[in-house]
């Protein structure tokens, strides 16, 4: 076993020291509880980037180290970790991003009193996370799993005594806990088809062949085949974390947290569990492909609702007027991309669009971030504005997000990662559906992109907080440049003409292509791309915004299409208006329930009860008692009576002898002896 | 009247005015006279049977005499101590207040 595999569980467990620690500290330690998570997450780093050297000596390997948990039953439950490119690519990511993160929060928190808490709860975010990456147990993934959206529960409502921030951590737990029930629903089956959770176990595991081959051959009565059946409901659990269609409504409002939390949460990390939850299982996700009977694809579906999450982020975006609502509608949309990927069969591009993402999002989340601290948690972007002048390295680093988030051909990561996905959904048999969406959703993202960049860093500043507005310090923005130059850097790991990433991740050696490989579609998106930001630019950018409160050029042009996706397409009215009546309707009749059926007859058996009570009372004082009290009453008689005798009076006792004495001789002398 | 008969006529007296004293004073060194009483009549009768009564071993009656003495002389001074001890408590030695040992 090599040392990186042996040492890889430290990998999240140092988050989680650093976590533990950081609760222990009282609210003063702000130094000591900063410095153990960021000394925690570079050590997490390091150790991350010693298990990728290992894993990439020969990346066809699942390398495993499986422990027993505890013995249930006749089975055990058995818990382990996994060293693989994938999961260790992952532990890079996450480690850095979550490193990046942390240094810009010791900035961007300064001023919060509760800065000890924040670390306590963000290292218990990345252990968290860490530990669903390096899972080789479904359950210790699931641990994890619940324990991220823990997390995320905690620095939503970070702040709060806003009750917005209150409510939006409550919805975002729900809204992922309705998912989470699916991907638990998954495991039960799983386990009781094949007695086993370990991903990879020598033969054993439930994605190797033997184990998959076995299940295949079970099928539901509709003609569903049992996989397909499990890996829809893991997908569940998936959508709820990914933010995909049913289920995004929690992550435009969990922006209510800390900027940093977004930021690490809400867009680089945590919402890509789900992307790969699927990118892990992809073998039993994809199995179904080859069963011809089976009337439903799981991937098909997966695609389905990636390509509609997709469109309707990006379409949503266009419409927003807060600074984080519209990256995180854009979250929802890229992470409808990688669910395409994934669904067209095409794991790896899923997972490059992952890492490149989570470095241009983060970036994006982290300029947000630096504007808003520097305009005083002004984030309204009809309030902002001008900021290109006064905040120059922001400036630079969010265009540069922006660029790669768009898909500016060439330079940018994100380009090349977006080429990956529709190269895939291009060649999907199935349907060419998910490819178009994917192109519209291309001219939606620049389009939205320029808006927001022009809105917020060009034209006159429109508010007294924009206006005052200043660079900030190089702890926050030192990470900012360091994920831009990511930004662009790291699209250069997986171009067909040197598909490292790909070769890396499958494990085995990729023939390099022309870097301009299906020409036609790069060159189409290259002209959607260019479309997108021309009309941004046309709309948002040639004539700027001049005060705070004039028209949006788009709502001039479409009032009523504007109001329709500024108001996030009325979702999550439909949603109270259904599901929430739905809920009360249910409620109101438990409650009727509750309060009349099952309240009547436990009154009534408490009627009974108390009736057989009086009953024996009434025995009891009447009866049982009387007797019991004037026994008593005359043995206390007795005793008084026998202590009237003992006066104490040593004359009297004598007196007493000697008056017996006389009456007894007299006895015996007139008695007549015997 | 024998003389047998003179003395047990002087101790029954004897016994009967040291009884009337124990029950009847309440100063307890009087009570103690009184139980004194009584056991000087007590060996009265002894050396009234011994002197009068049947010939028997040379100092029979004596003996018991002498052994009743001596008991008594203990017996006195454990009293005194008692009297003293009741004395100390309630400032007097009368008998019938010192009743405070009752159940």
């Amino acid at each position: 076993m090599p040392p990186s595999l042996e040492t890889l569980w430290l990998v999240p467990a140092l988050p989680l020291l650093a976590a533990s620690l950081g609760a222990l500290t009282p609210r003063g330690g702000r130094r000591f509880s900063a410095g153990v998570a960021i000394a925690a997450m570079a050590g997490a780093l390091l150790l991350s980037c010693l298990a990728l050297r290992a894993a990439l000596l020969d990346p066809s390997a699942h390398l495993v180290h499986n422990f027993r948990w505890f013995d249930l039953g006749n089975g055990a439950v058995e818990l382990g970790w996994l060293l693989d490119p994938l999961s260790a690519l992952m532990c890079v990511m996450v480690s850095l991003v979550g490193l990046l993160i942390f240094i810009f929060s010791l900035g961007y928190m300064c001023e919060d009193e509760n800065f000890t808490r924040f670390f306590c709860f963000m290292s218990l975010f990345a252990a968290a996370m860490l530990g669903v990456v390096i899972a080789n147990s479904l359950l210790l993934l699931f641990i994890s799993w619940e324990l991220v959206g823990l997390a995320s529960y905690l620095l939503i409502g970070f702040w709060f005594h806003k009750p917005a921030a209150a409510a939006a951590a409550k919805k975002a737990f729900i809204t992922t806990r309705i998912g989470d029930l699916g991907l638990l629903l998954g495991l039960v089956w799983l386990y009781d088809s094949t007695g086993s959770l370990l991903l990879y176990d020598g033969g054993n595991g439930v994605l190797e062949a033997g184990v998959l081959g076995n299940l295949g051959t079970m099928a539901l009565a509709g003609g569903l085949a049992v996989p397909t059946a499990i890996s829809l409901l893991i997908f569940c659990g998936a959508a709820g974390k990914s933010g995909q269609f049913p289920l995004h409504v929690w992550l435009p409002d969990a922006m209510e947290g800390p900027t940093p939390v977004s930021a690490l949460i809400h867009a680089a990390t945590m919402v890509a569990a789900g992307v790969f939850l699927i990118a892990r299982v992809f073998p039993l996700i994809s199995y179904d492909q080859a069963l011809a009977a089976d009337p439903l694809h799981a991937l098909t579906v997966v695609a389905a609702i990636g390509a509609v999450t997709a469109l309707l982020g990006a379409a949503i975006a266009t419409a927003q007027s807060d600074l984080k609502r519209v990256l995180a509608f854009s979250t929802i949309s890229q992470l409808g991309y990688m669910m395409l990927a994934l669904g067209v069969g095409s794991w790896v591009a899923a997972i490059f669009h992952l890492l490149t993402h989570a470095f241009f999002k983060a970036l994006l989340f982290l300029a947000a971030g630096s504007v808003i601290h520097a305009a005083h948690h002004e984030q309204d972007i009809r309030r902002l504005g001008g900021l290109g002048r006064t905040m120059r390295t922001t400036y630079a680093t969010f265009a540069v997000g922006m660029m790669a988030l768009s898909g500016v051909p060439f330079l940018f990561s994100g380009f090349w990662s977006k080429e990956a996905v529709l190269h895939a959904a291009s060649e999907w048999a199935v349907s060419q559906l998910p490819l178009y969406a994917g192109l519209v959703g291309v001219v939606l993202t620049a389009f939205y992109m320029t808006r927001l960049l022009c809105e917020v860093f060009w034209g006159p500043a429109r508010s007294p907080e924009a206006a005052h507005a200043r660079e900030n310090t190089g702890v926050i923005t030192v990470p900012l440049v360091i994920l831009a130059i990511g930004s662009v850097g790291l699209g250069f790991l997986g171009t067909p003409a040197w598909p490292w990433l790909e070769s890396a991740l499958t494990g085995r050696p990729v023939a390099p292509r022309s870097l301009l490989e299906g020409g036609g579609l790069m060159a189409l998106s290259i002209v959607l791309v260019a479309a997108g930001l021309g009309a941004g630019w046309a709309l948002y950018g040639r004539k700027v915004r001049v005060s705070a409160d004039a028209k949006d050029p788009f709502s001039a042009a479409a009032p009523r299409l504007f109001g329709f996706l500024g108001a996030r397409m009325r979702l999550d009215e439909l949603y109270a208006a259904t599901l929430g009546r739905l809920n009360t309707l249910g409620a109101a009749l438990a409650d009727f329930m509750d309060r009349w059926v099952w309240g009547g007859a436990v009154g009534f058996l408490a009627l009974l009860g108390e009736f057989t009570g009086s009953v024996n009372s009434e025995v009891d004082e009447s009866g049982l008692n009387a007797g019991f009290n004037s026994a008593s009453e005359r043995i206390r008689g007795a005793g008084r009576a026998y202590s009237g005798a003992q006066s104490g009076d040593a004359q009297g006792y004598l007196r007493t002898v000697a008056v017996a004495f006389v009456v007894l001789a007299l006895l015996v002398l007139l008695g007549g002896g015997r | 009247m024998s003389p047998l008969q003179l003395c047990l006529a002087f101790s029954s007296l004897l016994f009967a005015v040291g009884l009337t004293g124990a029950l009847a004073r309440s100063n307890s060194i009087l009570v103690l006279l009184g139980l004194e009483l009584m056991l000087t009549a007590g060996s009265v009768n002894f050396i009234a049977f011994w002197r009068f009564g049947p010939p028997a071993s040379p100092a029979t009656g004596v003996v018991f005499a002498i052994f009743a003495i001596a008991v008594a002389a203990a017996e006195t001074a454990v009293g005194l101590a008692l009297v003293i001890a009741v004395y100390r408590h309630q400032r007097n030695i009368r008998l019938p207040e010192a009743n405070r040992l009752k159940g």
